[in-house]
Parts: C-alpha cells; sequence; structure tokens
C-alpha cells in the first residue's frame, strides 16, 4: 500500500533525469552499413564462420526490404548509413571477473542506480549490463553456474555455449520476419544469453540494463531466453539513454523459447530519452520481441511499461504452439509531449487449448499519439482457444490521440475471443477530490494513473514496479492542470 | 473563523449563489437547509474551490485568511474539509492508500513529519472504530463498487483522519439506514470541539436530531432568506418551503 507514496515522495524533476552522457574513449565501426562493416564487427568479436554467414544472409535478405509503413507514427527517414553499427567501450575488452570492469563503467551504471557489484546483492538481481554494443558484466554468474543457468552476454554465449545459440538463435524472430529484425540479425552486437536446464526454477530475477552512451550509434541487441522442460524464470530489462538533440536508432530482437511445462516471465521498463518538450530528438525504438510456447502447458507472460522514447514501434507476441499454452501481455504505456507509441501483442494460437490474456492500458498526454494494436490469431488445429483482451486508453487533455486496432482472425469455430476497450478521460471530478483532501494536482494525477494501471503494474517484481511507478509520474508531470 | 460576505458565484454565466452572508464561529453547528436547486451544494464547492464555479462578488474569510485565494489543496490543509454528496471513485487507488498520501501532504504543510505506514495505520485503527467501518472496506478501491450508504460513512472516515476544521457536510445522511445514521452521527459528535465547526447541509431533521444545530439556515434562490435557532428546522419539517419562499419572493419584489 505504501508504493505509491514512497514514488510520490521520490518525485522531484521534471526533466528526463538519466539525460546525461559520459566521454569515454571507445572502439567503433566506420560510419555506414555494408558487408564489409558486418565482417568487420563478426571479426571483433572474434565469431565462428556460421555466425558471419548466418548475418550475411541476413543483410542480403534485409538490402530487399522495405521499411515498414503501416505504423501509426511519422518520423522523418532514418539515414541508415550515416550510423555507426559499433560502439565498445576501449575499458571494457572482456573483463574475467567484475574485479577486472573498469570503474568508469561501474560508474555509469552506480550512477543509474545499478549495481554490478556483488557485495551489494541488489536485493537478489543478477545483472547484465549492456553499455551502447557491449555487455560490461555479469553478476551473479557463479551461483547460476552451479544450478546449471547460463546467464551471459550474447557474445560469451556464442563463445563457452554456440550450439545452444546455434539452435535457438533465429528459430523464434527468423532474420527474414520484418526489416528491423533483418537489420538487427546483420549487425546485432550484444545482447544477453539465458538458459534454464530442465526442472531448474532460476531462484533470483534476471536482469539486462541496456544504456546508450556514444551519439550516432544505433543499438541492435539481442537476447535469447531458452526455458527447458518443467523451467521457470522472471527476466527484466530496463533501458536508459543520454539526452541528445539527434534521434538515435534503437532495433532489438527478443526471442524466448518455453519448452513443456516451463514459464517465462519477461518484464519490461522502456525509459528511453523520448525527445525533449519540443519533439526534438529521443531513440526511435524498433523492437521485434517474440516468444514460442513450444511445449504443452508452457506459458510466457510479457508485462511492459513503456515510457520513453520518441517513437515506439513493438508487439511482443507469443506462439502459442504446445497444448494448454498460455500467453500473457501486460502492457502500460504513456506518451506525453510529441512521443509517438504504436504497440500492442499478437497471440497465435496454434495448439489445442490454449489460452492468451492482453490488458493494455494506454495513457495519453500533451500532442502524443498513442496506438494499440493487438491480433488475435485462432489456427484451425487450436480446438477450445480462449483469448480476453482489455484495451484501455486513458487521456489527459484534448490534444493527444488514443487509437485502437484489433485484428481478430479465427479459424477454428470452438474458440472463444472477447475484446473490451474504453477510453476515459482523466476527471475534474477526481482530481477535485483528492485536492479537496489536500492532494496537490501532480500527486493526485499520479496516484489516479498507477490506479488505472495497477492491473499491469501488479505483474512486476517489486523493485522493478517502484521504478515504474515512478517513472510514470515523471512522464505525466505538467500534463495537467 | 468563517465569514463569507454577500458572496455571489455563477457557473458557466449562471448566477447560482446571489449574496451569501454567513458567520460561524469555533465550537459552532449550522445546518442549512433549502429546496432543491437552491445552491446548498454550489456554496459547498466554492469554499472548497471548484475551479468550475466563478466568485463574481464578495469575499470568504477563513481564519483570518483571504480563502478565494486559496487552492483548493491549501483550503483543505488550511482545514477545510467537504464530506461530498457525490464521493467520485478512484479505481485501482485503496482507500487507505488515498488517505495516506492526503494525510501526510496535510502534515507536511503544516509542518509536521510525514507518517510512516506503522503509525497511520495505528490511527487509522483507532479512527475505523468512530465510524465502525470495516478495514475490507478501506483496502478497496476508493469509492468504487462501494453502496451509497458504504460511500458516506467513509467521507466521515476521511473527516477524523484529516482533523478539519470547518467541516461541511453535503447530505451525509441520504442514503445511511438508521443505524447507520445513528453511527455516523456519534461520529461526528465525538469530533465536535470548541476549535473546530460544522456545516451540515440537510433535508431532514432526523440528522439534526443527532447532530443538534446552533442555528438553522435556509437557502432559497441563492440567498439564506431565514435564519434561527434548531427550532426553524422543526418548522420546516412541519410546514415545508412554502412560506417561506412565498416570504423571499414578496420580499424580493
Ligand atoms: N453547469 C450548470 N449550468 C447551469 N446551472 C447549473 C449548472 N450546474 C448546476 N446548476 C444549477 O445550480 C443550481 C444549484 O444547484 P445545487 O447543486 O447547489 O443545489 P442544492 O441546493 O445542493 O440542491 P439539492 O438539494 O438537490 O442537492 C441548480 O438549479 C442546478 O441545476
Ligand atoms: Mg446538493
Amino acid at each position: 500500500m505504501s508504493k505509491d507514496n514512497q514514488i510520490l515522495e521520490e518525485l522531484t524533476s521534471k526533466d528526463y533525469e538519466h539525460g546525461w552522457s559520459v566521454d569515454m574513449e571507445v572502439d567503433e565501426a566506420a560510419t555506414g552499413l555494408n558487408e564489409n562493416i558486418i565482417r568487420w564487427i563478426s571479426a571483433k568479436k572474434e565469431e565462428p564462420q556460421w555466425l558471419l554467414d548466418w548475418r550475411l544472409k541476413a543483410f542480403k535478405t534485409w538490402l530487399d526490404m522495405k521499411e515498414p509503413e503501416w505504423a501509426n507514427v511519422t518520423y522523418p527517414k532514418i539515414d541508415l548509413q550515416g550510423l555507426k553499427y559499433y560502439s565498445a567501450p576501449k575499458k571494457s575488452n572482456k573483463p574475467k571477473s567484475l574485479d577486472e570492469i573498469d570503474p568508469e563503467l561501474l560508474q555509469i551504471y552506480e550512477r543509474l542506480g545499478i549495481s554490478l557489484n556483488e557485495q551489494k546483492k541488489l536485493q537478489g538481481i543478477a545483472v547484465d549490463a549492456v553499455l551502447d554494443s557491449v555487455s560490461v558484466g555479469t553478476t551473479f554468474k557463479d551461483t547460476l553456474s552451479k544450478m546449471g543457468i547460463v546467464f551471459c552476454s550474447f557474445s560469451e554465449a556464442v563463445k563457452e555455449h554456440p550450439e545452444l545459440v546455434k539452435k535457438y538463435l533465429g528459430s523464434v524472430v527468423p532474420m527474414t520476419d520484418n526489416y528491423y529484425a533483418a537489420l538487427n540479425s546483420a549487425v546485432f552486437s550484444d545482447g544477453s544469453f539465458c538458459y534454464i536446464p530442465a526442472g531448474v526454477r532460476c531462484p533470483m530475477e534476471l536482469s539486462t540494463y541496456f544504456r546508450i552512451n556514444a551519439a550516432n550509434t544505433g543499438q541492435f541487441e539481442r537476447t535469447l531466453i531458452v526455458a527447458e522442460e518443467g523451467s521457470y524464470v522472471s527476466y527484466l530489462e530496463g533501458c536508459t539513454a543520454p539526452q541528445r538533440d539527434e534521434n538515435q536508432l534503437h532495433a532489438a530482437v527478443v526471442e524466448i523459447y518455453a519448452a513443456k511445462n516451463s514459464e517465462v516471465k519477461y518484464s519490461t521498463v522502456q525509459n528511453w530519452f523520448p525527445g525533449d518538450k519540443n519533439g526534438k530528438g529521443g531513440i526511435y525504438n524498433f523492437v521485434t520481441k517474440r516468444g514460442i510456447c513450444a511445449g504443452d502447458f508452457s506459458k510466457i507472460s510479457w508485462t511492459q511499461v513503456e515510457t520513453g522514447s520518441a517513437v515506439t514501434w513493438k508487439y511482443p507476441s507469443c506462439i502459442l504452439k504446445g497444448d494448454n499454452s498460455i500467453g500473457e501481455f501486460y502492457s502500460v504505456a504513456v506518451t506525453n509531449n510529441y512521443q509517438q507509441a504504436d504497440t500492442g501483442t499478437k497471440m497465435i494460437h496454434i495448439g489445442k487449448n490454449t489460452k492468451s490474456r492482453i490488458v493494455s492500458k494506454g495513457i495519453s498526454a500533451g500532442k502524443s499519439q498513442n496506438s494499440y494494436r493487438g491480433q488475435v490469431q485462432v489456427m484451425k488445429r487450436a480446438t477450445n482457444a480462449r483469448n480476453f483482451s482489455q484495451c484501455d486508453s486513458l487521456l489527459m487533455g484534448d490534444r493527444c490521440g488514443a487509437h485502437t486496432f484489433p485484428y481478430i482472425d479465427i479459424q477454428n469455430s470452438s474458440a472463444k475471443v472477447e475484446h473490451e476497450a474504453t477510453t476515459s478521460k482523466i476527471g475534474e471530478d477526481q482530481l477535485f477530490y483528492c485536492n479537496q483532501r489536500g492532494i496537490a494536482t501532480e500527486d493526485a494525477v499520479a496516484l489516479i494513473v498507477n490506479g488505472y494501471a495497477k492491473e499491469v503494474l501488479n505483474q512486476l517484481p517489486m523493485e522493478f514496479a517502484v521504478e515504474a511507478q515512478k517513472l510514470l509520474a515523471l512522464t505525466l508531470e505538467g500534463s495537467v492542470g | 473563523m468563517l465569514t463569507i460576505k454577500n458572496l455571489h458565484a455563477s457557473i458557466e454565466g449562471t448566477p447560482i449563489l446571489k449574496g451569501i452572508n454567513l458567520e460561524v464561529k469555533p465550537g459552532e453547528v449550522h445546518a442549512i437547509m433549502g429546496p432543491n436547486g437552491s445552491g446548498k451544494s454550489t456554496l459547498a464547492s466554492v469554499l472548497a474551490g471548484r475551479e468550475e464555479y466563478e466568485v463574481t462578488e464578495g469575499e470568504v474569510s477563513f481564519k483570518g485568511k483571504n480563502l478565494l485565494e486559496l487552492s483548493p489543496e491549501d483550503r483543505a490543509r488550511e482545514g477545510v474539509f467537504l464530506a461530498f454528496q457525490y464521493p467520485v471513485e478512484i479505481p485501482g487507488v485503496s482507500s487507505t492508500n488515498f488517505l495516506r498520501t492526503a494525510v501526510n501532504q496535510v502534515r507536511e504543510y503544516r509542518g509536521l513529519e510525514a507518517l510512516d505506514a506503522v503509525k497511520f495505520l495505528s490511527i487509522m485503527k483507532e479512527k475505523m472504530k468512530l465510524v465502525e467501518i470495516d478495514q475490507k472496506l478501506l483496502s478497496r478501491s476508493l469509492n468504487e463498487g462501494f453502496s451509497g450508504g458504504e460511500k458516506k460513512r467513509n467521507e466521515i472516515f476521511q473527516m477524523a483522519m484529516l482533523e478539519p476544521t470547518l467541516s461541511i457536510l453535503d447530505e451525509t445522511d441520504s442514503g445511511l439506514d438508521i443505524d447507520a445514521l445513528r453511527i455516523v452521527s456519534n461520529g461526528v459528535n465525538q469530533l465536535k470541539s470548541s476549535e473546530n465547526a460544522t456545516i451540515v447541509v440537510t433535508h431532514y431533521q432526523r440528522l439534526l436530531d443527532y447532530i443538534v444545530p446552533d442555528f438553522v439556515h435556509v437557502l432559497y434562490n441563492g440567498k439564506i432568506v431565514k435564519s434561527g435557532t434548531k427550532e426553524l428546522a422543526l418548522e420546516l419539517e412541519e410546514k415545508g418551503y412554502d412560506w417561506i419562499k412565498e416570504e423571499a419572493d414578496a420580499a424580493s419584489v
């Protein structure tokens, strides 16, 4: 019950608080995108031939693809040749243990409130920190490896567990999937890899923290999570970036594989720089996230709190292949000022008795545009498939927009699909009621919005929920009254 | 404590309050009665600072301060409490959480330190007894799905928690069953002191049997047209408003 208050007490500044950057020596690729750059990246990372071939194939596919234009977002064309595709802090070269990580890098993460220092234990959360293109350190590795859990940077996984990477890479999101996924497959730099062996319940939250620091650098990270039979893992992803005038591109791919009876919870608190009040700068966030419930009785649950980025294009999806498998999507997307978000999910029911649940809460303020796009597909074989979708929009002021685009495709008549949608305005009556009890308007907004988003926030692990609530309030400051 | 002088207020250009005069001293209970639509809730809203209403003339001072200059939250922090005729629902926010935010913001304004969860809960327990409100109700979303009577009881519970100097109860009796009316009135009476004052807006004598007023005022067509002691309420109960309307209408021609 004290979560809200804790947040309110911590509320202090109106600006994006992670808007700083640090000057560091970096090792970076030349500007532009071509085969040589891809070879250079692959060589830099000492990758095996098969992975280079895979990248090159993706690049060839990508060359023939067109940037998608169906999303309800507008932005100037991104000059992909004007970007750099690899940037690594020079000093991070292969730390063997956390003690070897450069103190300057550790400081960056300390400043973000993330401790890579195992002594501090970070409330029992294992963290993999990714700065620009590379992973700078993973905590709790030893504890986890005793249980057979692999949690490391993607590059490390390529070296240490090539058979696993080879088996699952691109198995959920094929390189041909879409424009940004193909681009990511060609140039991805690093990310996190996580493998939970059969029957193991991961004892702590696994967390990756992404931070963009360098300018003019695209960030293309790749995350792969594999949960073997009967295993369980809860995975968190957080992100921030410095405040810059020019837009920066971020195009990540996340793949989740869930075997029989396994469960994966994936939570994101996305707080990339959203651009300033006049819509200048900000991250373009084009992300492909997909999970497959490959085995019977498996479950994948996506929870996202989207507060940052100038443009968001993101549809975490579940392929419900195993019988009785379950897919869930809980989302809060907040847009303020000139932000644009087009986000939602896809639930593809293939197996029998598969269930999906979608809870989407959009909050729009300022002159922002917030779209929910959801697809529920029930295939022929999916007898007794069930879906429940709840899409709510909350408007603050009258210059913003909320849009809902549900697509439903049912090929099995036993399916039950329910869709509920509401649009409401933050009520003058509610605000006055709060004011009359002595609560200032800004705090009243935070209280009402957090109440509105509660069903989603409740899905997050406690530490993340607190951060998420704080972010919601910060994002919306100054949007009423 | 509260002095209202020649108060005029309108909403969307329509004048509703047309020259209210009222003086409330510490320790007093004032009842405001009057036919539907006469402006009772409007007066309460204007005192609480609702922005839709425009004050076109007049003055209101509260504890020596110009009340009309203060924001609604500062009025609340200064000690003005309004028990709403129609309390609003806030989904997803528990009464407990809502009140803790409110109490701590009021305390901060008054230079007191914030209550931690433990202290807050213990004060809450104590005040809950006053209006016999159930803990379960308070852990639910604020007013959401509450019955009419539960909402009213919750308003008085909030009043108990916030310890206001001036409480305005807008038809708190409506929707309460016979037992609840007694319990809630008892609560209000126990909160009474020589330092605070209460304005009760009601249509019925039965509330005034419990919360005995020092003064009774009749509001009609945006003005206080008659004031008296508790006997006036009994007279109204018996005779209705027609005779007062006639008197007032005759006087205004
Ligand atoms: N937006 C508005 N525009 C015009 N008139 C309004 C508006 N809002 C309220 N009124 C009118 O103001 C008058 C006073 O309303 P108010 O709610 O103060 O009455 P009341 O005395 O509390 O009545 P009741 O006993 O029914 O609660 C009513 O006639 C009402 O219709
Ligand atoms: Mg009224």
